[in-house]
């Protein structure tokens, strides 16, 4: 057996360099007023007035080819780009699934009448997007999904809940996985959609979760007449397509800046304090953290040269998960203090990521899986 | 140096050891037998002087090169101390001094002061020590910083060995003189460094052999009526080993890249403190997959765990150089945490 992943190191272009520059001086005046709850968040964080700024300077779609309105910069300038709004705790919830994953699934397979009509608004900022992928019964097991599109003449009906979607409520639009057709491999048969969330049918409600915030919903489909100009690539083929997007999804730098602004206030607190443990601590993670950014820098790299990381993007998501989930405790471990949403700065950011850390191994593929995923690729499975 | 030549290292190196490296020949090193016969070929390679300009009789490579050979010494746990002949020859070429012919070198690791070129100091754990001919040092010489290279005296020897059973011997100097010495311009505490440089390396390395003994074994070994690689609580474990042997394999190149760059301290921090993270992880899966035959001398996994175990100590635990990363990073204050991981620099 051969080590079945390479993680090649992959450096930065000069101009990412500089472009890293501008997103500074831009941040430094755009997030003022921005509350450090929401700063605590990141990409769960929205604010559409900031997405709309961030679309202004072109930041948006910015490794899009410049024939559907992107800047054709590279995989690595986008990066640069998302790094730095996600450690300076920029609210970038509200365009981020589009800018990741829905704009650049309908370059790929979307029709020419689809890019015209939604791509312009994704890079203005003002188009969202939702990922409806999980439902009630198909969690995990995402192939057991049973909401179905049925064609009846040039629409298909839709009956079904999808469930977890997170932001719908101020989204226009999700990207949808139905079930087209029975099919012997439980893999084929299922298609994705671009559905209008306005359109008749559509039925939003919220999940709130334990901390008290209204993130995900349940979304229910109930006779909903989706155009079928708005089936995105080849019917039955929408398995292959969701599991390239997932290679999108899984290797970015959200997956292991969650607990990023934690980790900085830790910094903070102990400039203040001699303590050797909590020195240490502060060391090993910072090795931690610049090692999963060299990984995820490395992802990006592949997939600017059309390369497919899936196995690699599985590992940086896995290893990613575990250093934000860790962080939470070991802040808590270092320092005396409650998590308090009214406390000082770092009591907020613990409050908040002491919460929601649970959901880090959960969302965009639970921790279990990632590892089935990798112990395939050990040739164990 | 190209990618070609980083791949023609790569396949001698690999053909070198696995057919070299043999389970006896390790056993008798750690009996201490010298392996002849793959020292020659190393040296008949060129191998040990990959870092060593051409002008100086070397081959005039890179640290993404000579990783690609730490790496490869520590996943075929070879026996030899080809990583410190390395990093010797490359300390000594700083000072422009070629290795004597037939030489095997060692790298003192202590404080060492000299007087009218006549050095005194100890290398409490020399590597090697017991096979070496000559020894390399830096050393203070009133305000400069020299490297030396002196004869190995086996009186002045006293032999211990690490827990990988790889001899450390003490070596204690008393006004000894010089091969050779010279002025050199470079960091003085440059052992320690390229020590910790090469350690991760070889770690990185041994934890691919822990990650393909553990598949392997997990594949082969039946329990229940089926290979236990079948069952998902090995393979979750497993998984978890392999997102170890990745991380360690990107901070040792990491490591090696920023060295070519001329700006390692950062990335060396790094790669010994998140390494020696990955080796209290791995080596405990590796062992728990394995189950009581890894825990056998006749079984070969301890030859890579126990070096782990060994080499995470050397040149500085991960503790040690993470405080030297979070000391850096308080005094830096927060606002500079993360520009300072984005350069790879600590002195920002």
């Amino acid at each position: 057996m051969s080590i079945p992943f390479n993680f090649r190191l992959t450096d930065f272009p000069v101009e990412a360099e500089t472009l890293r520059l501008e997103v500074r001086e831009f941040l430094s005046t755009a997030l003022a007023d921005v509350p450090k709850e929401t700063r605590a968040e990141t990409w769960y964080g929205a604010d559409e007035a900031f997405s709309r700024k961030v679309g202004e300077r072109g930041w948006i779609g910015l490794s899009w080819p410049t024939e559907y309105g992107g800047s054709g910069r590279s995989a690595m300038e986008r990066y640069v780009v998302l790094e730095e709004m996600l450690t300076a705790g920029a609210p970038v919830g509200a365009h981020w699934i589009a800018d990741r994953q829905s704009g650049p699934l309908i370059i790929r397979y979307g029709t020419p009448e689809q890019q015209e009509k939604i791509l312009p608004g994704i890079l203005r900022g003002e188009t969202y997007f939702c990922i409806g992928m999980s439902e009630p019964d198909s969690g995990s097991d995402l192939a057991a999904l049973r909401t179905k599109a049925e064609k009846d003449g040039d629409k298909y009906i839709v009956n079904g809940t999808k469930l977890w979607t997170s932001g719908a409520q101020r989204c226009q639009y999700m990207i949808a996985l139905f079930r087209t057709s029975k099919d012997e491999d439980r893999h084929g048969g299922l298609s994705q959609f671009i559905v209008d969330l306005s359109l008749p049918g559509v039925t939003i409600r919220p999940i709130v979760d334990l901390a008290g915030r209204h993130h995900f919903n349940e979304v229910v489909f109930e006779d909903v007449e989706v155009p079928e100009t708005m089936l995105v690539g080849k019917e039955g083929d929408g398995w292959n397509q969701v599991t390239a997007e997932l290679a999108l999804e899984r290797s970015g730098p959200e997956r292991y800046l969650s607990s990023y602004a934690l980790l900085q206030e830790l910094v903070k607190e102990f400039s203040e304090r001699n303590d050797f443990e909590g020195v240490t601590e502060i060391g090993r993670q910072m090795a931690h953290l610049t090692t999963l950014r060299q990984m995820s820098v490395s992802v990006a790299g592949m997939l600017n040269d059309g390369e497919n990381p899936a196995l690699e993007a599985s590992v940086v998501k896995d290893l990613g998960a575990v250093f934000e989930q860790d962080l939470p405790n070991i802040a808590h471990r270092l320092m005396d203090l409650e998590p308090d949403a009214q406390g000082n700065d770092f009591q907020k950011y613990l409050a908040i990521l002491t919460q929601i850390s649970p959901s880090f191994s959960l969302r965009g593929g639970t921790r279990e899986i990632l590892r089935g995923i990798i112990a395939r690729g050990l040739g164990l499975r | 140096m190209n990618d070609e030549t980083s791949q023609l290292l790569s396949d001698t190196a690999e053909k070198l050891f696995s057919d070299h490296v043999t389970k006896n020949c390790i056993i008798d090193a750690e009996k201490g037998t010298w392996p002849e016969e793959l020292w020659s070929e190393v040296i008949e390679n060129g191998l040990n002087l990959i870092l060593v300009p051409e002008e100086l009789g070397g081959v005039g490579g890179n640290w993404m090169n000579a990783g690609i050979l730490f790496k490869a010494s520590g996943r075929y746990q070879a026996p030899i101390p080809l990583a410190e002949n390395i990093v010797a020859s490359y300390i000594l070429a700083l000072g422009g001094i070629s290795q004597p012919e037939n030489s095997i070198l060692t790298i003192l690791n202590g404080a060492f002061i000299a007087e009218k070129d006549l050095l005194s100091g100890s290398s409490p754990r020399t590597p090697f020590a017991s096979h070496s001919t000559h020894g390399v040092v830096l050393y203070k010489d009133g305000s400069n910083l020299k490297v030396g290279l002196i004869e190995i005296d086996k009186s002045n020897l006293k032999d211990n060995n690490n827990i990988a059973l790889e001899n450390r011997g003490r070596i204690d100097l008393d006004k000894v003189s010089f091969i050779e010495n010279a002025i050199v311009d470079c960091d003085s505490n440059l052992i320690n460094k390229l020590g910790a440089l090469m350690r991760s390396n070889q770690m990185a390395g041994a934890l691919e052999s822990i990650l393909t003994q553990s598949v392997r074994y997990a594949n082969e070994r039946i329990q229940f009526g089926r290979p236990i690689g079948k069952f998902q609580a090995i393979q979750q474990d497993l998984a978890v080993l392999s997102t170890h042997v990745a991380a360690s394999s990107v901070a040792a190149d990491y490591a090696c890249s920023s060295m070519d760059k001329g700006n390692p301290d950062f990335a060396i921090a790094v790669a010994k403190s998140r390494i020696d993270d990955a080796v209290s992880v791995g080596a405990g899966i590796a062992h728990q997959v394995h189950g009581a035959i890894g825990f056998t001398y006749e079984h070969g996994l301890h030859f890579a765990t126990r070096r782990l175990w060994a080499w995470r100590a050397e040149y500085g635990s991960g503790s040690e150089w993470s405080k030297i990363l979070g000391e850096k990073a308080i005094s830096n204050g927060a606002d500079k945490f993360w520009p300072s991981i984005t350069e790879g620099n600590l002195d920002i």
